[in-house]
């Protein structure tokens, strides 16, 4: 075994100050391996791709390369022993074309003749069945087409083991498919692959082998094909934490939110505009709007918040023309946001949990004739941190030492107990692990029956098949139809999530007209 | 206004803007690898000073140019050490530099006030500066002039199409980014810098030696903070730079020549103008937001340090 394996790590441990982030891991990948790496959000994956990749350096440890012992100086000389890593939020140049992002991890030598080097990545990138045009800016390139750039180059150096973290996250279910087949004629050509995920569906579709990892140990081993998806994830999680959540059929009441013929063209060069965003929310159900980051699901939550402003009776609310009121008004008529990044919109990262809660809750009470009241500050932020289990180092500690589970939870928390009537909420459980989002979920589920309407906004379609009593899809600021969960097809949601709404020419004539 | 004299106002404009140009561009250069340095103006005070003590001392104008860059690479090394090793604030750091720079020329400058130099003299370059309008225009003037063009054409060509421009411009994009891909961020970083530093040095040596061959305190005017105002401005972008120093030139000339003319317009009035105009017109040459995003290093002030 050991003689054969490309990679084998044998107790890896990285630590950092208060936290044991790898704590003895064995790992072994075999040439032509799809190897999983699985684990919740803080279980060490990171940490010991960095490891892997020559970012960082273990305490103690040693990794073997086909069989030989090695010490990494950084990036480079993994890419020059074979290493290759394609990362979550992929590390390209937006101002550089295809082939200049491809010649920058290239030995001079090798980089210097543009024009060979453009027949090259064309010639890997059709062998592998990944369209690319190497003339091309990358800030122009959808994000399943910036992957493939990361893959191409991979291969161009050579890679003789892939790394891919959390790679579908940001892909359509078609561009799933896609990547899946090119990963499998990899693997049959000799590469190793290291899968990260924590999606299991995933995982046991594609890989070989899979490691669980849970706070920085490997809790398992096995072989996914043949395990079930729920014993996989005890391994992640633990035993203590519930694996889903409930939910009851939803009795949808009166409208509450009424969108009609909402345009917005952003003020962002490389944003996207709303196109005639028509939509009816009723108090009492959860709508989801699934798509690919970067398709207007940022500029919707904006004009919804009243960040930015529509024309009028674009965007009604219980009767009422909200579109030209301001954020601070629309919260006050019971509107709560909850916005993507967590540190920077949802949160101010530097300052206090009571602070925070002051931001967005100041109305319940916590200000009265331009004098805060810090006592029922900080029982509002206690209440939230005790209701929904939020784990910091109390309510003075700041929002960015949190980490992204429990800032969420703090988040949609504060929000929550402000009793909205309208929720909506921008991928709230990205990047969290299975526990705190079984408990977001919670949270989402309890507002809906107590008569609010939440909009769910987010990339993850298990999480929007799971909750939503209707759903659909946007794309280049245009909105499918929104229809009954049980009604819709994963095919169909795919369709719409590309833009095809042409078998559903009916509806969306409806809602041009 | 008769041909001979647009021809020597034109000419005039380019002494004028030259020590905008070397300055800007190295600032340029510094500003794609994504830090910003503040410092530019004490830079070109200590390349000023330093470029007329080392004639002063030896007679040699080479010396003196010599002395003038080097002292603007050690001014840049020491805010490469705060900004870059320590990661310290780039705007304080550079803040720092300039006041730093403002000082210490007034004082190692007190000894020069006063005294002359025998600076740099035209230098024809023979059949081209024969060609009617463009060699009087172009060719007929010091050899730091013809320096400053030369680097402007290897600014250029070494931003689009050499590969140490794709590294540089990889590096100011994302640090992170290019870290990943294995690139030597901090070393570029200060290669930049340094460059930077060398240029705002010529630039002040070009003061002291050819513009006004002598030394008076603060005789840059601002020049170092227009050369900053005039890098955003032009979009990071060469060709840019060169016209909005030249469009500088022109107008720090015009007071002169309507004064001349003996237009009664407010002397204070008229010297404001080739900060107001060159301003102006480079805010109505940025306004295309996508095309101006290409060319901006996005990580422009950021402070960078590797993980370990």
């Amino acid at each position: 075994m050991t003689a054969a394996a490309r990679l084998r790590l044998e107790n890896i441990v990285k630590e950092y100050p208060g936290c044991r982030a790898n704590d003895g891991i064995d790992l072994t990948v075999a040439p032509g391996e799809i190897h999983a790496l699985l684990g919740e959000n803080g279980a060490g994956k990171s940490t010991l791709m960095k490891v892997i990749y020559g970012v960082i350096q273990p305490d103690e440890g040693t990794l073997y390369w086909d069989g030989e012992k090695l010490t990494l100086q950084g990036p480079a000389h993994a890419r020059q022993l074979g290493i290759g890593m394609v990362f979550q939020h992929f590390s390209l140049f937006e101002t550089l074309t295809v082939t200049e992002n491809i010649a920058l991890g290239l030995p001079a030598s090798e980089a210097k003749d543009r024009k060979a080097l453009e027949k090259r990545i064309r010639e890997v990138s059709t062998h592998y069945g990944m369209a690319l045009d190497p003339r091309r800016h990358v800030h122009s390139l959808s994000t399943g087409e910036r992957q493939r750039v990361e893959i191409v180059r991979c291969l161009i150096q050579h890679s003789r083991l892939l790394i891919l973290d959390e790679p579908t996250s940001v892909l359509t279910p078609q561009e799933v498919a896609d990547l899946f087949r090119t990963l499998r004629q990899l693997a049959s050509e000799g590469c190793s692959i290291l899968f990260i995920s924590h999606k299991l569906q995933e995982v046991r579709d594609l890989c070989h082998h899979a490691t669980v990892l849970r706070n920085g140990k490997v809790t398992g081993e096995c072989d996914p094909t043949e395990t079930s998806t729920d014993a996989i994830a005890r391994l992640m999680v633990g035993d203590e934490t519930p694996l889903s959540t409930d939910v009851p059929p939803a009795t949808p009441g009166a409208p509450l939110l009424e969108v009609s013929g909402l345009s917005y063209a952003s003020d962002d060069p490389f944003g996207t505009a709303l196109r005639n965003i028509t939509m009816e929310l009723r108090a009492g159900e959860i709508v989801g709007i699934a798509g690919v980051a970067g398709n207007g699901q940022d500029e919707l939550l904006r004009a919804l918040s009243g960040e930015y402003k529509a024309a009028a009776n674009q965007v009604c609310f219980d009767g009422q023309d909200v579109g030209q009121l301001g954020p601070d008004a629309r919260r006050r008529a019971g509107i709560a946001v909850v916005p993507e990044e967590r540190l920077g919109r949802g949160a101010v990262p530097d300052m206090s949990l009571v602070d925070n809660t002051l931001l967005t809750a100041s109305a319940q009470g916590m200000v009265s004739k331009g004098w805060v009241a810090y006592r029922k500050a900080r029982e509002y932020a206690t209440r939230v941190r005790d209701r929904f289990q939020v784990k910091s180092d109390g309510i003075e500690a700041p929002a960015r030492s949190l980490s992204g589970g429990n800032l969420q939870k703090f988040i949609i928390g504060r929000e929550a107990l402000q009793e909205p009537r309208l929720l909506v909420a921008s991928h709230p459980t990205w990047g969290v692990d299975v526990g705190s989002a079984v408990a977001i979920h919670q949270v989402l589920v309890e507002l809906r029956d107590r008569g609010a309407a939440v909009l769910l906004i987010s990339e993850d379609l298990d999480e929007l098949f799971q909750l939503c009593t209707r759903m659909g899809a946007i794309c280049g600021g245009r909105l499918s139809p929104l229809v009954p969960t049980e009604s819709l097809s994963i095919g169909q949601l795919g369709q719409w999530m590309a833009g095809d709404f042409a078998d559903a020419a009916g509806e969306v004539n409806h809602a041009v007209a | 206004m008769s041909p001979d004299m647009i021809v020597n106002i034109l000419a005039a404009t380019v002494v004028a803007g030259t020590p905008l140009l070397i300055v800007a561009l190295g600032e340029l250069i510094c500003e794609r690898s994504g830090v910003l340095n503040l410092g530019q103006e004490g830079m070109m005070l200590i390349g000023a000073v330093a470029g007329f003590a080392g004639v002063y001392a030896s007679g040699s104008l080479l010396v003196g140019v010599i002395a003038g860059m080097a002292a603007g690479v050690g001014m840049s090394l020491l805010f490469g050490f705060m900004a870059i090793t320590l990661a310290a604030n780039q705007y304080a750091a550079g803040l720092a530099l300039t006041i730093f720079g403002t000082g210490l020329s007034a004082f190692v400058g007190t000894d020069f006030v006063g005294k002359t130099i025998d600076g740099f003299t035209k230098l024809p370059i023979p059949f081209l500066s024969d060609i009617p309008v463009l060699g009087p225009v172009l060719f007929n003037h010091d050899l730091l002039v013809y320096v400053s063009l030369g680097l402007f054409v290897a600014v250029y060509v070494f931003l689009r199409h050499s590969r140490g421009g794709l590294l540089l411009r990889a590096v100011g994009e994302s640090p992170e980014s290019a870290n990943a891909n294995g690139l030597p961020v901090l070393l570029i970083r200060y290669l930049a810098v340094s460059f930077g530093g060398a240029m705002a040095g010529l630039s002040g040596a070009y003061l002291s030696l050819a513009y006004t061959p002598l030394w008076t305190e603060g005789m840059t005017a601002g020049r170092g903070w227009i050369a900053l105002a005039l890098v955003v401005f032009a979009t990071w972008r060469p060709v840019r730079v060169l016209l909005g120093a030249y469009l500088f030139g022109l107008a720090s000339i015009l007071h002169l020549v309507l004064q001349g003319f003996g237009w009664d317009i407010s002397p204070e009035l008229l010297a404001m103008l080739p900060y107001v105009v060159t301003v102006v017109v480079l805010v109505l040459l940025s306004a295309n937001p996508t095309r101006t995003r290409l060319h901006t290093p996005l990580s422009i002030g950021q402070p960078w340090r590797p993980s370990r």
